[in-house]
């Protein structure tokens, strides 16, 4: 019997589809929504033009080092095991939700003017370092961003079946004939998408950058929205900004869906890999010592931020649980929202790319838009769209929830999407000829193989959404706050070493989320 | 607790807002996040109030500085808001022109801010002055006027607020610009190299100079009243500048919209009277703009007391400082 694609049906169009169009109405409908609510219309400086310029250039040179480290870190946690390692896996995912003003603050504990590093220098007469300009933009950036590159790449690597790594083995493939055959195709799928999410956070950062950047010439592309939005109220130019950024998007977007080549890995029965051909002592000095450099990198800021919150941590001012409460349902429900979208979108795009290539090409592409509107422009523009119609206070939690949903969709469909891909590769022909329908069909031969990244694409949504001030601000009542709001309020009145504490807090309990939704769907191995 | 629980605790969060009360009048002022906190002011104020008008005061925090005006204008005559309290007179004009605010009924027979008050829409609430705080354990001879600054070696460090986002980062724009008109690209050039950083907003910055990145930050004379007073600390202390120093008056205004609009005026009344002003110092760490008949807390007898203010006139602020901000980037960004 010839293989036919599988029919779109009505189901897919009504979430698939309502998913895009809430996507297109949180970017481009708000985008166009502030721009009508504009009264006068203003042209773009030439300061407007350098920061996109410098915009651009950080996210390049940020994104390309945070690959570049990522892959030899995913490939040592790939191939080696060892004790600790899901730990590591689970502090991966804690740099990149931390707001912004902790991680600087944790940053230059270490490598600031009085860090341990320019400390240590010191202590044996060398020149010290300083990291305000281009560079300490790019070393915040990839603190953040290394972490998500590593997990998405070692994502990868586990999508490669372990059965093709024991056929290497009889064959007596080398390292680099494994890395050849097997690894570099991986990679070639993977990091495009890798690459896209990390320039477009980077592209879209504003504290970090301009704190560690020196002075105004690290000015981004979102300050000068912000300060178009928040101090001129020139919605005009804050949208023709919001609106250049999406431009910006979509051209990277577009090269990077086009370098990208699905993987071709035929199926395997979900066994855990063993890696023969890297047991040299060599190797493992090789891979240990990467995991020693990054995760002394990733993981001294984190210390220090630990050991300042901790005192502080016992004696927290009461309200700072209602705020807790706040923070965690809210990421709770984003994360089920991004996920539900993310399987949604995926189910149309798998279908309709079996006929029309290009237009799920288009709408992957269209998956990453959120990333690239400015938090604060979609905040304005629901605040525009909403307001003359419902008190904003009576609707800040689901909007909040519904907004961080979609800022971490892109990473939800970067995860899911693939491995549907897989799954629907391996397993949907055999599925359909055993007349396996709907619901079936996916809860049996699709669902399986989509629990691991399902659950990591909901810890990664959960734990932006706990981080993550966003709308909040725009909607919150005088009652509700959320754990940065409280963190902020507390930074404001001088209660820097309270504030420590609410960071801290902040940072377990994103972990503690992000730990639980990826603990859910790592038990792919015992599927059977 | 149950998923149930945190459900239902969510809901009624997210709806508890919309519950009046009873069917006292309410008067909603839009402020600041640092004003609303449990650690500004906002508590006391709103216990204060309620205790003398029988009516419901709800603080709201709607965005800092700048922003606080964006908000209003976004939300227009439909705003739920009566009075505004946290602009200060670099946005005073701006926010005139805006015609959303109504004059002021009455003002006290006097203020204690440093000028003549003449506005007749906004009312001062508190003031204090811009000012380069350090910590006197570590730095012996603090610089004594922007000169003085740029004569220090290279490797002495301040931490500044971008006047894009932060309204002490304007303030000292202004200060810079109101002491040397036309000379301030070159005070800027020559500041340059001891500009550490320029962070988003006054905490980044605060936070960067606690953690000892920099010898000094750009926060208020008044910032080491609160290490004295709040945490009996002395080490920390204001640079006092021979040019003077550069005043921020912060403002509150009645919006024509009100809804209440006698319950409105009251509160202005109330925010000049003892009440209120006897709180601010030691919450918002600013000085009263009517001192308190008490007098001011100990503490801030300590701090230094600029020979000059400095302010530029509300109606030139925004030419002023269009200019000024162009040449604050092309001297920062060579």
């Amino acid at each position: 019997m010839a293989y036919r694609a599988q029919p779109i049906r009505p189901i897919h169009f009504v979430f698939g589809g309502s998913a895009f169009v809430l996507l297109l109405f949180l970017t481009l409908g708000t985008t166009l929504a502030v721009w009508a609510r504009a009264d006068v219309s203003s042209n773009l400086t030439v300061a407007d033009w350098a920061a996109i310029k410098f915009s651009i250039t950080q996210a390049f040179v940020s994104a390309i080092i945070s690959i570049a480290v990522a892959i030899p870190t995913a490939r040592a946690l790939a191939r080696r095991k060892f004790m600790g390692r899901s730990f590591i896996l689970t502090l991966l995912g804690a740099p990149f939700i931390l707001p912004s003003i902790v991680a600087v603050l944790g940053l230059i504990a270490v490598w600031g003017r009085a860090g341990y590093i320019n400390s240590f220098l010191e202590a044996i007469s060398q020149d010290r370092i300083d990291i305000y300009g281009f560079g300490g933009v790019v070393l915040a950036h990839i603190f953040f961003n290394i972490p998500l590159a590593t997990r998405l790449i070692l994502q990868g690597w586990m999508s490669i079946p372990a059965e093709h790594f024991r056929v290497a083995a009889q064959l007596g493939m080398s390292t680099s004939d494994i890395s050849t055959r097997l690894e570099r195709p991986m990679l070639r799928a993977v990091i495009p998408g890798a690459f896209l999410l990390i320039f477009l956070l980077c592209i879209s950062s504003f504290a970090v950058a301009l704190a560690l950047g020196g002075g105004p010439m690290a000015t981004t592309i979102e300050l000068a929205i912000y300060n178009a939005l928040r101090f001129e109220f020139d919605l005009s130019k804050a949208s023709q900004l919001a609106l250049i950024q999406f431009g910006i998007c979509a051209f990277i977007g577009t090269i990077a869906m086009f370098i990208s080549q699905p993987m071709k890995f035929s199926q395997g029965l979900d066994r855990a890999p063993e890696r023969w051909d890297s047991k040299a002592l060599r190797y493992r000095i090789f891979d240990f010592s990467v995991l020693f450099l990054v995760c002394g990198f990733l993981f001294l800021p984190l210390l220090t931020i630990f050991l300042r919150g901790i005192g502080p941590a016992f004696s927290l001012p009461f309200q700072v649980w209602g705020a807790a409460v706040n923070s965690v349902l809210v990421a709770v429900f984003s994360a089920l929202i991004a996920v539900g979208m993310a399987l949604a979108m995926s189910m149309l795009i798998i279908r309709i790319a079996q006929k029309k290539r290009r237009i799920s090409r288009i709408m992957e592409v269209i998956g990453f838009l959120t990333l690239a509107t400015s938090p604060f422009v979609i905040g304005t523009g629901l605040f525009v769209i909403t307001f003359p119609f419902i008190s904003p206070f009576s609707i800040a939690l689901p909007v909040t929830a519904l907004v961080n949903a979609a800022m971490a969709l892109p990473f939800c469909l970067r995860v899911v999407l693939p491995a549907m891909i897989r799954a629907e590769d391996h397993y949907g022909r055999l599925a359909d000829s055993l007349g396996m329908q709907t619901w079936a069909r996916f809860r049996l031969a699709i669902w399986p193989r989509l629990r691991r990244p399902t659950g990591f694409a909901a810890g990664l949504a959960a734990a932006l959404s706990m981080g993550d001030l966003g709308v909040i601000t725009l909607f919150a009542p005088p009652e509700l706050e959320t754990l940065p709001l409280v963190m902020y309020r507390l930074m404001s009145n001088y209660q820097l070493s309270s504030a420590a504490g609410v960071a801290l807090l902040l940072i377990l309990l994103s972990i503690t989320l992000f730990w639980i939704f990826d603990q859910g769907g790592r038990v792919e191995h015992n599927i059977r | 607790m149950t998923p149930k629980l945190l459900l239902a605790a969510g809901i009624s969060l997210t709806f508890a807002s919309t519950a009046i009360a009873d069917d006292k009048p309410e008067l909603i002022v839009y402020t600041y996040d640092s004003f609303v906190s449990d650690w500004g002011p906002g508590p006391a104020v709103e216990k204060a109030f309620e205790a003398q008008c029988d009516c419901d005061l709800k603080l709201v925090a709607a965005g800092d500085g700048a922003s606080l005006l964006t908000r209003i204008q976004l939300e227009g005559i439909r705003t739920d808001a009566d009075l505004v309290l946290g602009l200060d007179t670099n946005l005073t004009a701006r926010a005139k022109s805006t015609d959303l605010f109504a004059p002021l009924v009455e003002r006290p027979a006097v203020l204690d801010v440093p000028i003549t008050w003449q506005d007749d829409t906004f009312l001062p609430y508190d003031w204090g002055y811009f000012a380069f705080v350090y910590d006197n354990t570590k730095l012996e001879n603090a610089p004594t006027s922007f000169d003085d600054l740029i004569a220090k070696p290279d490797d002495f460090k301040i931490v500044i607020q971008d006047p894009r986002s932060s309204s002490p980062g304007l303030g000292l724009l202004m200060w810079v610009k109101a002491v040397y008109g036309n000379r301030a690209p070159e005070i800027w050039e020559g500041l340059a190299p001891k500009i550490l950083t320029v962070t988003k907003g006054w905490s980044e910055a605060y936070g960067m100079f606690l953690e000892g990145e920099a010898d000094m930050v750009l926060s208020y004379t008044t910032s080491p009243a609160y290490h004295l007073i709040a945490e009996d600390d002395a080490s920390k202390s204001a640079a006092a500048f021979d040019e003077g120093h550069y005043l921020q008056i912060e403002v509150a205004g009645k919006l024509k919209s009100s809804d209440q609009p006698e319950l409105a005026d009251a509160f202005l009344k109330f925010m000049t009277s003892d009440a209120f002003q006897d709180i601010i110092p030691t919450t918002n760490w600013m000085y009263p703009a009517v001192f308190p008949s008490t007098g001011l807390p100990k503490g801030f007898n300590q701090l230094i007391t600029p020979s000059n203010s400095l302010i530029v006139p509300a109606e030139q602020a925004d030419a002023i400082r269009d200019e000024a901000l162009a040449e604050w980037l092309t001297a920062l960004s060579q």
